[in-house]
């Protein structure tokens, strides 16, 4: 054994989380008030003794809330391990009872009593009347829960669990925990809201009569003459678009890797597009071209002498929207897939007599079928999920993730409804979400392992070859033209009416003035611009960091329960933004997480809502990093916590780069979840343009659109040239025959952000 | 100058078993075995046969489902990797890419709570002690297979481990540098007096650098003992057929008088040392080169037939004919003039044949 230190007095860890803990009961205020979470003002407000800002210990002291005292005994026990080793029975055991006491007795208790004294009226017959309430919980709560969470993990690891490291027993709790009160317990508080009627008691009749209404269900566009039920509307939308996204990323494909085309750089910057553009600005594009007073219609009704109509909102204008939308999230999927067919099988294909027609079709396209159907999956999900696009072009078109929006936000304000609604939608988009998983996952043809095979992908044959270019030339140039329509569209003075050129969308929207105290953001957006700016930035990191965490106990740890934590840290890309959006409304508008109308719960959404995308790119390039070395650096006696800091960490740079700037790029482009949690003081940039597309002033929403595109552009494209600076290499020259490896599953590669938030 | 030491220690298995997955499947099963200190022990046999991870359950990267292991006496079956005091040379050798040749050699002695100034002199004269002063600015990258694998070496001895692990060190190496590179190791562990695990699945490799092999086959231990009883007395067919080639016969044991068995081969009886086995049906193993082609009908031989002769240089390949199937045998003498379908007879000598079980 490697020397170790005698034990004296308590063991480090130990007292660092039994400070933290008193720290919290004793020194921070408990509760947390918008003015004692965001600013030191509370230190004038009576602090440490008023009620509203005082700590745990004060309170409890004064004979308020008592219930909090025994938080303050339970934090004391732990220094009855004076002088015991980690190793001793008795410490552990110790530890993972105080933790799990502690941690659960808080919890209890703050969701016992509310704001208006108990919650729950069996405990006021159990108790009696309380004459005291409580707010959320502040930094107070927040550090002693924390603590309990990591005495609990010391002691686990004490037991021997996961091979006794602290570190890493330490990290799944935490994102166990973080995962369960942020993901889970809004969606199940969502669930029980469904069930709640008008009057405010729980029935399952009422849930079912809602949940099987003929508004979601109904067949009146087949039976008579009427809009059919919203789902079968988003049902029929997805798997259009899952179809035609497919076949026009499969087209963009072939063009890139089987046609000797030599542009292909050039097209694979299309897949930068579904990135950088907010989910709503193509369907402004859309209007702008089609509808009623839109370009291309005027120049139709002119031309041939008809109505100009308002064809476009509805199903067609969605369908164009989201193709345009998602058509590059396919197109990334599957160039990884069919760049992943070792080229020396359609080379043996065709040294066997197979003509170039035949290698594709007997070869080369059964070994993208899994491809094919991962890219279907993924285009049916987006579509599910979009918001934007509906919300500015369905017109009677309803789908689910409007009719969500408009339950809560219209007249009605109907919380069970949407939760109602929320429910389908998570239904079939979690449908989806397992059949890729678990349908797919099983199904990956990998074609080659070991030594990378060199060998050049065979053309297509010359038909197909033009089909191809001809599909794909189209699309690009309906692309272009659409960016085109966006940019130009922000001078035009009001577009269809009067069309001269203007800078006056920019000037209202990002003037700048300067005052005797400097500069003036006089311009309307500003505001929501710089709010969004700050959110995006405090958010990019800790996505990143929980990501890269997950990911690292993905990929480089083993214990019990991985499968199901994998797939609840996962889940969230699978849960459409509306649906978070509502659940967080439901969750977190009383105590004891009480964060409605506060930055904290944008920031939280964007941290759940984006988390996935950090811990694939940790994913995708942890694997590339030999296993060895970690396990060289344990047998070199560093431990896991300095094996992560000091291998890991540095040689996961690049993508730790690549999480930051897609999670700030998806926070800055997202607006399904948030435009239920922005309020006055935290409006964002997404919901400041759907606010002024309401109020029909295009202009300054396309004007508002460009610049985030452009700033976002300028991000990624930062991000491009630091990221290649980075690139060092990653193993010795001689040790890279693992990541060769090749599958035609393109799950392996760093996918970035997929579309900017649905 | 800082010098490097040993504080070799033994290494003790005590029926430890390790068990995969939900389905239990053994990739060590129940298997005891002793390491003393200062000695060179290789684990030898085919994939699969539970030798990495042995390994790795003397380093702490996998953990005994059952069973204790014991380092220099101590019980250190639950501690991790970062507590043993067990260093190791990965297969990949696992050089930090992005970090200097100096840097990875310095990396584990910065976790030993050395002062700074003696971390420099160990990490010198542990590249001075594999030959690469002067390279501890290079990255991994820009260094030859065979130096990578210096690096590695000198990164796990400058640590003075109580037991040093080699997992398969040579097998990316190229076949010259392989035996030069072996011939290092060797050198360096007997100066030193290091106790040294080392797996490989190349025979030859392990008769060459081992004091003791430990054979593996089947999650258990196939047959323990020094090179030469390995190769010259093979417990088991297994054994006789992985280290080196052997003939096999079925045989008779007609007696046994105290060691010494009388053997019943066909036309021919042989006195063998009897290794416990009683009269009965038995099995007989024979090395190609310890069978000697004698004059058909020779008293006491074999008759058999040559089948192919193949030349290759230093000696001949013979496949002879006999009752019993087909024979292979080496001989050293190219210039006998043996020709395919030529009578024989094969004799065996005293220290040739041995029986084995099963």
């Amino acid at each position: 054994m490697r020397q170790h230190r005698e034990v004296r007095g308590l063991h480090p860890t130990v007292i660092l989380w039994v400070a933290v803990g008193l720290v919290g009961f004793a020194v921070l205020p408990w509760y947390g008030t918008d003015s004692n979470f965001f600013t030191l003002s509370w230190l004038l407000d009576g602090y440490p003794l008023d009620g509203d800002v005082a700590p745990a210990l004060f309170l409890a002291l004064q004979g308020e809330k008592p219930w909090l005292a025994p938080v303050g005994v339970l934090l004391l026990l732990p220094f009855l391990l004076w002088n015991r080793p980690k190793t001793d029975p008795f410490f552990g055991r110790l530890l993972i009872a105080v933790g799990a006491i502690g941690f659960a007795y808080l919890m209890l208790q703050g969701f016992a009593i509310g704001l208006r004294g108990w919650r729950f009226e069996w405990l006021a017959s159990l108790f009696g009347e309380l004459g005291d309430r409580q707010f959320g919980m502040g930094y107070g709560a927040m550090l002693s829960a924390g603590a309990f969470l990591f005495l609990f993990s010391l002691g686990l690891a004490g037991r021997g669990v996961v091979g006794g490291d602290v570190f890493v027993v330490s990290t799944i709790a935490f994102v166990i925990t973080v995962v369960a009160l942020f993901i889970f317990m809004p969606i199940l508080q969502m669930l029980a809201n469904a069930m709640i009627t008008q009057e405010g008691t729980y029935s399952l009749s009422s849930f079912a009569g809602k949940i099987f209404s003929d508004r979601l269900w109904g067949i009146g566009c087949v039976t008579q003459n009427i809009g059919c039920g919203v789902a079968w509307n988003s049902l029929f939308l997805a798997i259009l678009v899952g179809v035609l996204t497919t076949l026009l990323g499969l087209v963009f494909a072939l063009v890139v890797t089987r046609t000797g085309f030599r542009y292909g750089r050039v097209l694979r910057a299309l897949t930068v597009l579904p990135i950088i553009t907010p989910p709503f600005v193509i369907g402004l594009a859309i209007i702008l071209l089609f509808g009623l007073s839109g370009a291309v219609t005027q120049m139709f009704a002119e031309l041939f002498g008809v109505q100009a109509t308002r064809w476009v909102y509805g199903l067609p204008g969605l369908l164009i929207a989201q193709l345009l939308a998602f058509t590059p999230i396919a197109f990334l999927v599957l160039i990884g897939v069919v760049e992943g067919i070792s080229p020396s099988m359609e080379e043996a294909a065709q040294t066997l007599r197979a003509s170039r027609w035949q290698t594709f079709r007997t070869v080369s396209l059964p070994l993208m079928r899994p491809g094919l159907a991962n890219a279907f999956l993924l285009g049916f999900i987006e579509s599910m999920a979009d918001f934007g696009n509906p919300l500015v072009l369905g017109g009677n078109f309803d789908v689910l993730s409007t009719e969500i929006f408009f339950a809560i936000v219209g007249a009605q304000n109907d919380q069970a409804q949407a939760a109602v609604l929320a429910i389908v939608l998570l239904a079939f988009t979690l449908g989806a979400f397992y059949a890729q998983r678990f349908w797919l996952g099983q199904k990956s043809y990998t074609t080659v392992s070991g030594k990378g095979d060199s060998g050049v992908h065979p053309l297509l044959p010359a038909g197909l070859r033009y089909t191809v270019f001809a599909i794909a030339g189209f699309w690009v140039l309906f692309t272009v033209f659409v960016y085109a329509t966006i940019f130009y569209g922000s001078f035009v003075k009001l577009w269809g009416v009067d069309n001269s050129l203007t800078l006056v969308h920019y000037v209202k929207s990002f003037a700048i003035g300067w005052t005797e105290f400097g500069i003036h953001w006089k311009g309307a957006a500003w505001s929501s611009f710089w709010t969004t700016i700050t959110i995006a930035l405090v958010s990019a990191p800790l996505t990143a960091a929980i990501g890269l965490l997950t990911a690292y106990l993905l990929v480089r740890q083993d214990f019990a329960g991985k499968d199901a934590f994998e797939f609840g840290t996962m889940l969230s890309f699978a849960i459409p933004g509306t649906v978070i959006g509502v659940s967080y409304v439901i969750a977190f508008n009383v105590p004891p997480i009480e964060l409605t109308g506060t930055g904290v719960i944008l920031v939280l959404s964007f941290i759940f809502r984006n988390m996935p995308v950090g811990v694939r790119a940790g994913v995708a390039s942890m694997s590339q990093i030999d296993r060895s070395l970690d396990e060289s650096s344990l047998t070199l006696g560093a431990n896991s916590w300095q094996t992560f800091r000091k291998i890991v960490l540095p040689l996961l740079r690049p993508a730790i780069l690549a999480a930051l700037v897609y999670s700030f790029v998806r926070a800055m482009t997202a607006i399904s979840a948030i435009i239920f949690l922005v309020s006055a003081r935290y409006d964002m940039s997404t919901s400041y343009i759907i606010g002024r597309v309401e109020n029909n002033e295009y202009g300054i929403a396309i004007a508002y659109s460009a610049v985030l595109i452009a700033v976002m552009l300028a991000v990624i494209g930062l991000m491009q040239l630091a990221v290649g600076s980075l690139n060092i290499g990653r193993r010795g020259r001689d040790g890279g025959d693992l990541s060769q490896s090749r599958t035609n599953v393109g799950a392996a590669r760093p996918q970035p952000a997929f579309s900017g938030g649905g | 100058m800082a010098e490097i030491k040993s504080n070799a220690a033994s290494v003790e298995f005590r029926n430890v078993s390790k068990f995969y997955g939900k389905s239990k499947v053994a990739a060590v099963n129940d298997v005891s075995l002793n390491v003393e200190a200062g000695k060179l022990v290789t684990l030898l046999g085919p994939s699969g046969c539970g030798k990495t991870t042995t390994l790795r359950m003397i380093a702490g990267l996998e953990m005994a489902s059952s069973g204790k292991i014991l380092i220099g006496g101590a019980d250190v079956t639950s501690l991790p990797a970062t507590d043993r005091d067990v260093s190791m040379v990965f297969q990949s050798y696992a050089l930090f890419p992005h970090m200097s040749v100096m840097e990875n050699v310095q990396y584990g002695l910065r976790f030993s709570g050395f002062p700074k100034k003696e971390i420099a002199e160990r990490a010198n004269a542990g590249l001075e002690l594999v030959g690469l002063t002067g390279y501890g600015d290079r990255l991994p990258s820009q260094l030859s297979g065979g130096q990578q694998q210096r690096v590695a070496v000198a990164r796990a001895l400058v640590l003075e481990p109580q037991v040093l692990l080699f997992d398969e060190p040579l097998s990316n190496l190229d076949a010259k540098l392989r035996r030069r590179v072996r011939e290092e190791i060797r050198e360096i562990q007997q100066k030193l007096g290091l106790t040294v695990v080392y797996v490989t699945h190349d025979q030859e490799e392990a008769l060459a650098v081992s004091d003791r092999i430990i054979v593996m086959n089947n999650a258990v231990i196939a047959q323990d003992g020094t090179p030469r009883e390995l190769y010259d007395a093979p417990a088991s067919a297994f054994v006789a057929d992985f280290i080196g080639e052997a003939n096999m016969f079925d045989c008779e044991v007609v007696s046994v008088d105290g060691d010494v068995a009388t053997v019943r081969l066909g036309p021919v009886t042989l006195k063998l040392p009897a290794r416990g086995h009683g009269p009965g049906a038995a099995r007989l193993a024979a090395r190609p080169n310890r069978i000697d082609i004698a004059a058909a009908e020779t008293p006491g031989t074999l008759p058999g037939t040559i089948e192919k002769a193949t030349y290759v240089g230093s000696h001949l390949e013979f496949v002879v004919g006999t009752e019993f199937g087909e024979v292979f045998v080496v001989s050293p003498d190219v210039d006998s003039g043996l020709r395919p379908g030529q009578p024989v007879g094969l004799a065996f000598p005293a220290r040739g044949p041995v029986l084995i079980k099963g």
